[in-house]
């Protein structure tokens, strides 16, 4: 019973703490929000520059022709040995008579009729579709080195410009990881220097009269929790706005580039970024008030 | 005054039960410069009544510090209560302390807390229940005095309130020794005098007090014992003293 009275006594005085160190605490939650804000923005852009890169890279075939006299079902069984490799997404099979009447329908219309035998009779092909770009010379290789294989027809151009760009977004994600990391270190050192000041004679007192660690320790790590999840929530709400605005605004103010600019729905994106900026926030809030605490517990 | 002090050394060479505070020979140097206590014995009894006088650097603060465990003595041995200080685990030191009312000079008080909640802090941090705090807390706010002041801030409070209000704080668990480092230091005559007051009713009532001072007139209207200490040891040491600057 009584240590459930202490637990109360703490969470309540967590509580308190905040509205006694009012310009401590907004300083802490502002802190907390900067960093989980920059963090958010960052998240919203890598993850549609991803999904739009993820995007182009599925519309990169590879097509394949075959050498005169390939039966269907010498294709069909090369099309499932390729299936299981796992850079390959999908197949798309391409009979010779599928070949000329989709080139008849295109190009010949009512002129096809004079012609008594299909013309690409040795055109059937697989048309293989990639999830990662990058694989695309190790695959071409292979397919070369079949023995029923023809021509190989890729765009080189395209797999390593998307290849490129892939990496290119990676380093660029571990650059601004590292200054928000820096940054995020330099605020939440100055906000725990603040703390410290404010907290150095009432932690002193505590311990003077015989109060344990545990006890110090508790209301202020729960007041760095509470701060955490405010700290957090903010940042969260406010880039969710902002991010709905821009795909609205760059929707209408740019339409022609709608074909390349492909956003990821915003409930997509904020169900990850919600509890990983909630989880950054607490963790930052509770090793802050920790660290604060510990450094005046020895009284 | 010396032949005294030796009568007084010699008797208390052997530490009885009834003794609340033992140092024997004890040092403690810092960094730079002479130790700040150097080679102190001190016994104290149960329910006895200590002034520790002296000048500034006299070693005051350091044996303070080293009752409260704030400090580790260099050399030498200190039990308190049966805690022997030098050797204590850092998480029985809170235990000890519970055993030790401290008041200070500057009140220390949790300013942003009115007078109840800065008494009933103290019971808390043991872990009473509700129930007691809300008998206990009343109870002494007025024995000392301030049973009409518990909703008030402390900052509203004035020296003498605040000082009260640090009693009451360091009384309201019941300890077993009162510690009062120059608790009129920033107070006026008239507050002095009721402190003082204060400080003896409690002794009376079985705890023993302990009180830092520089005030020679009312260590020298209170006929206690009075132990002088200068540039780190006790010079001095006698019941029923006085506090003379031998400077005069």
């Amino acid at each position: 019973m009584r240590i459930i009275n202490s637990f109360f006594y703490a969470i309540g005085q967590g509580f308190k703490n905040l509205t006694r160190n009012r310009w401590y605490t907004l300083a802490s939650i502002a802190t907390i929000s900067a960093c989980l804000f920059l963090f958010g923005l960052f998240y919203s852009i890598i993850t549609n520059f991803q999904y739009m890169v993820h995007a182009a890279e599925e519309g990169v075939s590879v097509t394949v022709f075959f050498d005169e006299g390939t039966t269907e079902d010498q294709i069909l069984a090369l099309q499932a040995d390729l299936q299981v490799r796992p850079e390959v997404s999908k197949i798309d099979y391409e009979s010779a008579d599928a070949a000329w009447e989709g080139f008849k329908e295109q190009y010949l219309g009512e002129y096809a009729d004079g012609f008594t035998e299909n013309p690409l009779a040795d055109d059937a092909n697989l048309q293989i579709y990639m999830s990662d770009v990058s694989m695309q010379p190790a695959l071409v290789t292979y397919l070369e080195s079949v023995d029923i294989v023809k021509t190989v027809n890729r765009s080189e151009i395209t797999a390593s410009t998307l290849s490129g760009l892939n990496k290119l977004i990676a380093y660029v994600s571990v650059g601004i990881i590292v200054v928000l990391l820096c940054v995020s270190i330099f605020l939440i050192h100055n906000t725990v220097t603040i703390g410290i000041s404010v907290r150095k004679e009432e932690i002193g007192i505590m311990k003077y009269i015989g109060a344990t660690d545990f006890f110090v320790r508790a209301p202020f790590v729960i007041e760095g929790i509470i701060i955490g999840i405010i700290g957090s929530i903010i940042p969260v709400v406010v880039v969710y706005f902002i991010y709905n605005e821009a795909v609205v605004y760059i929707g209408t103010h740019f339409a022609m580039l709608s074909n390349l600019l492909a956003f990821v729905d915003s409930t997509v994106i904020f169900e990850k970024l919600a509890p990983i900026s909630l989880i950054i926030g607490v963790g930052i809030g509770f090793l802050g008030s920790f660290i604060t605490v510990r450094r005046h517990l020895h009284v | 005054m010396e032949k005294s002090f030796r009568n007084k050394m010699s008797r208390d060479n052997g530490a009885s039960k009834n003794e609340v505070i033992v140092m024997e020979n004890v040092t403690k140097s810092y960094n730079e410069g002479a130790p700040a206590l150097n080679g102190v014995t001190l016994h104290i009894k149960k329910g006895e009544f200590v002034f520790i006088v002296g000048d500034s650097g006299s070693g005051k603060s350091t044996l303070i510090k080293l009752l409260l465990r704030e400090l580790v003595p260099s050399k030498g041995t200190i039990k308190v209560m049966g805690y022997d200080l030098a050797r204590i685990k850092r998480r029985k030191i809170p235990f000890f302390r519970r055993k030790i009312g401290v008041v200070f000079q500057d009140f220390r008080l949790l300013k942003d807390r009115n007078v109840y909640e800065n008494v009933a802090f103290a019971q808390r941090i043991i872990m009473k229940s509700n129930r007691d705090i809300r008998r206990n807390v009343p109870s002494i706010l007025a024995t000392v005095g301030l049973a009409g002041k518990y909703k008030s801030k402390v900052n509203e409070l004035s020296g003498g309130e605040q000082q009260r209000v640090a009693l009451a704080r360091a009384l309201v668990n019941r300890p077993d020794i009162l510690l009062a480092d120059e608790p009129t230091g920033n107070l006026d005559p008239g507050n002095t005098r009721d402190i003082m007051k204060l400080l003896e009713q409690i002794n009376e009532n079985g705890t023993t007090v302990i009180v830092v001072t520089h005030n020679r007139e009312i260590v020298n209207e209170m006929k206690k014992r009075v132990i002088k200490m200068n540039k780190g040891v006790i010079v001095n040491d006698e019941e029923n003293g006085v506090y003379i600057d031998e400077d005069y």
